[in-house]
């Protein structure tokens, strides 16, 4: 028997018989390792080979009866007619059997199909948006059900959201919303330097920070942390049933997992709004007094003279409308995970980028309606 | 990427062989010299209490789980190695069934029986892979349309089988299955039981079998091992290891279940 390169691996060999030229001899391993080789071998064969004699193959597995009866079905011969070695006949007996049914392609294609598949996805996106309205609904009874029953609500649990949606977030918010407030003054400075009106850095960084960037850099910051952590905790819940056990115990999912969070958001929100204002005007303070020759005495001064409580009340109503936003849009979609991983992934994906465009839609709408109201 | 191709194992040397195996979670030791020795061509059934450590065991042969101390060889290379191609010489050659199947959720049942041919025989053309899977997954009993459904569209049981066609996509030598039948309906046991047979006996598998059913140890199991006292006991044919004097073993074997089990073995050898 002739060797290859390694040593106890001998490659699949086909030879022509000389007194029958008909009859091939097949030898040498018939294994997945040698898959194109064997499919070399298989295919420069003549035509004229009729009866194969497989006794003297070393090893054979799936693949190489699969192609032995490939090249059985091109070349119209009879695979039963090909003679195996008594250990090897199981195997084949095995794969033999396997009937050749192949399954059908299923995606269709063409203008039709492509319509149908836009209108699908245009029902698709309506029915999420009835469904976030219907949960909204849904929330708000069992909100006021909670008023008129005390008993269901549960202290505990809204105050350990509190902590995890509010206290824990303190540090992120103070420390981005301070670097938003430099960044700010620095933009505003540039401009106002051209005119020597670098004290008006001020009244820009209150004002942008009271009315807008304050509450919208939070709730963006609360929308990416929180909203992702609501649904990955109630869609990990839902795949290990534990959801479907609430409902069997004669308890509310909604009462026990959504309004503790939801209430949790929309007290903390507003006080992490706050944190992020005096952040922020404590970053621009510093740009001021670094960066622009203001004294921190004639910046604070300053402030004093021209904030108006007006700003500040524009920006904090929006703080409780953006809580109740992320945390709705947060509990619906980690209610809507199905059982896999990919779909928890999918929805977490899918609750931040739904909070996140909400809350600046909400925010551009709002911004237009207190100018109309000259608020 | 071609990896060497292992030495064929002589009949009478052990496929897997362990000695003084060693594995301690904390203070809490599960193993503690732990000898064990399987055959090439058999079927072993591996039983033991909940927290015996039967699952670790199982890792720890397949290489998931570093154990404390001990040797472990497979296929004759030495398995705690962690030289990259040792490590994908053992892989390629082993197939494991985890006990949900643990197939790859974005991917369809094709695509997953698929994934190990493409890691380790990039150079098959295309259709041939193809045809390749779809012949893995028949021979696990799966009917032919669901090559192209998801693991979330399958049943507990389809799953399972699919999970057992990605498994055998390399034709390795050596399968471990860890509860195959857990969660099946009897009819479906049994089914999967006679699967695992006739495929051991087409495929001249060694298959390592984690189980708790006293059906498959009767019907398919050539020896079992038992787990107790963080050692093997005992590993013989099932008539030896029935009457093996261990209290848990008698408690096993010889409860009501069992007896049920048993004279369900004898009726059916009987007809």
């Amino acid at each position: 028997m002739t060797t290859s390169s390694a040593p106890s691996a001998p490659p699949p060999k086909i030879e022509i018989d000389d007194a029958q030229p008909s009859r091939l001899r097949l030898s040498g391993r018939w294994t997945l390792e040698f898959a194109t080789q064997i499919g070399d071998r298989l295919c420069e064969l003549p035509r004229s080979a009729t009866v194969v004699d497989a006794t003297g193959v070393e090893r054979l597995d799936s693949m190489g009866v699969l192609q032995l009866i490939r090249f059985a079905r091109r070349n119209g011969l009879d695979f039963d007619g090909f003679v195996f070695r008594e250990d090897h006949r199981a195997l084949v007996a095995a794969i033999e059997d396997v009937p050749d049914d192949r399954p059908k392609r299923r995606r269709e294609f063409g203008f039709n199909a492509a319509l149908a598949r836009l209108g699908v996805a245009v029902t698709h996106d309506w029915k999420e948006f009835l469904a976030l309205i219907a949960f909204f609904g849904e929330t708000l009874v069992k909100l006021l059900r909670m008023i008129k029953e005390p008993g269901r609500f549960r202290p505990i649990a809204t105050v350990h959201h509190m902590e995890q949606v509010g206290l824990d977030a303190v540090p992120l918010v103070a420390l981005l919303s301070y670097l938003v407030g430099a960044v700010i003054a620095f933009l505003g400075s540039t401009i106002l330097k051209d005119f020597g009106a670098q004290i008006y850095v001020v009244e820009l960084v209150n004002i942008a920070f009271l009315r807008e960037f304050g509450v919208l850099m939070t709730a963006i910051l609360i929308a990416g942390r929180t909203a992702s952590a609501f649904t990955a905790q109630i869609g990990a819940m839902v795949s290990r049933e534990e959801v479907d056990a609430i409902r069997t115990l004669g308890m509310d999912p909604i009462d026990l997992l959504v309004i503790p969070r939801v209430l949790a958001l929309v007290i903390m929100l507003p006080l992490l709004t706050f944190v992020a204002m005096i952040a922020g005007l404590l970053g621009g303070l510093t740009v001021g007094a670094y960066g622009l020759d203001i004294p921190p005495q004639q910046y604070i001064a300053r402030m004093e003279d021209t904030m108006e409580l007006r700003h500040f009340l524009v920006g904090l109503s929006k703080a409780p409308v953006f809580a109740l936003v992320i945390s709705l849009i947060g509990c619906l979609e980690g209610l809507r995970v199905e059982g896999t991983a990919q779909s928890v992934g999918e929805r977490t994906t899918s609750s931040v980028v739904q909070a996140i465009s909400l809350v600046i839609i909400i925010d551009a709408f709002a911004a237009i309606w207190f100018m109309q109201m000259g608020v | 990427m071609a990896t060497p191709p292992i030495p064929t194992p002589k009949p009478q040397e052990p496929i897997i062989r362990v000695r003084g195996l060693v594995n301690r979670f904390g203070e809490q030791v599960v193993h503690e010299g732990l000898d064990l020795d399987v055959m090439p061509g058999e079927i072993i059934g591996v039983v033991g209490g909940s927290g015996s450590g039967k699952s670790v065991l199982m890792r720890s042969i397949i290489g998931l789980r570093t154990p404390d101390e001990g040797e472990i060889e497979v296929l004759g290379i030495d398995a705690r190695s962690e030289d990259a191609v040792v490590r994908r010489q053992i892989e390629s050659n082993t197939g494991v069934l985890f006990q949900d199947g643990a197939l790859f959720s974005s991917l369809t049942v094709g695509e997953n029986v698929q994934v190990p041919l493409k890691e380790y025989h990039g150079e098959i053309p295309d259709s041939l892979r193809y045809e390749l899977a779809l012949l893995k997954i028949k021979l696990a009993g799966l009917p032919a349309d669901a090559l192209d459904k998801l693991p979330s569209q399958l049943s507990g049981g389809m799953r399972k089988r699919a999970g057992l066609a990605r498994a055998l996509a390399l034709d390795p030598p050596l399968l471990f299955l860890d509860e195959p039948t857990a969660g099946l309906d009897p009819i479906g046991a049994a089914a999967f039981d006679r699967l695992i047979r006739t495929l051991q006996q087409a495929l001249g598998l060694t298959v390592f079998l984690i189980t708790h059913d006293l059906d498959t140890l009767y019907a398919i199991c050539d020896r079992i091992a038992v787990i107790a006292d963080r050692k093997v006991v005992v590993c013989a044919p099932m008539a030896e290891v029935e009457k093996f004097d261990h209290p848990w073993v008698q408690e096993y074997f010889h409860g009501p279940r069992a007896r049920a089990a048993r004279e369900a073995r004898e009726a059916s050898q009987d007809t």
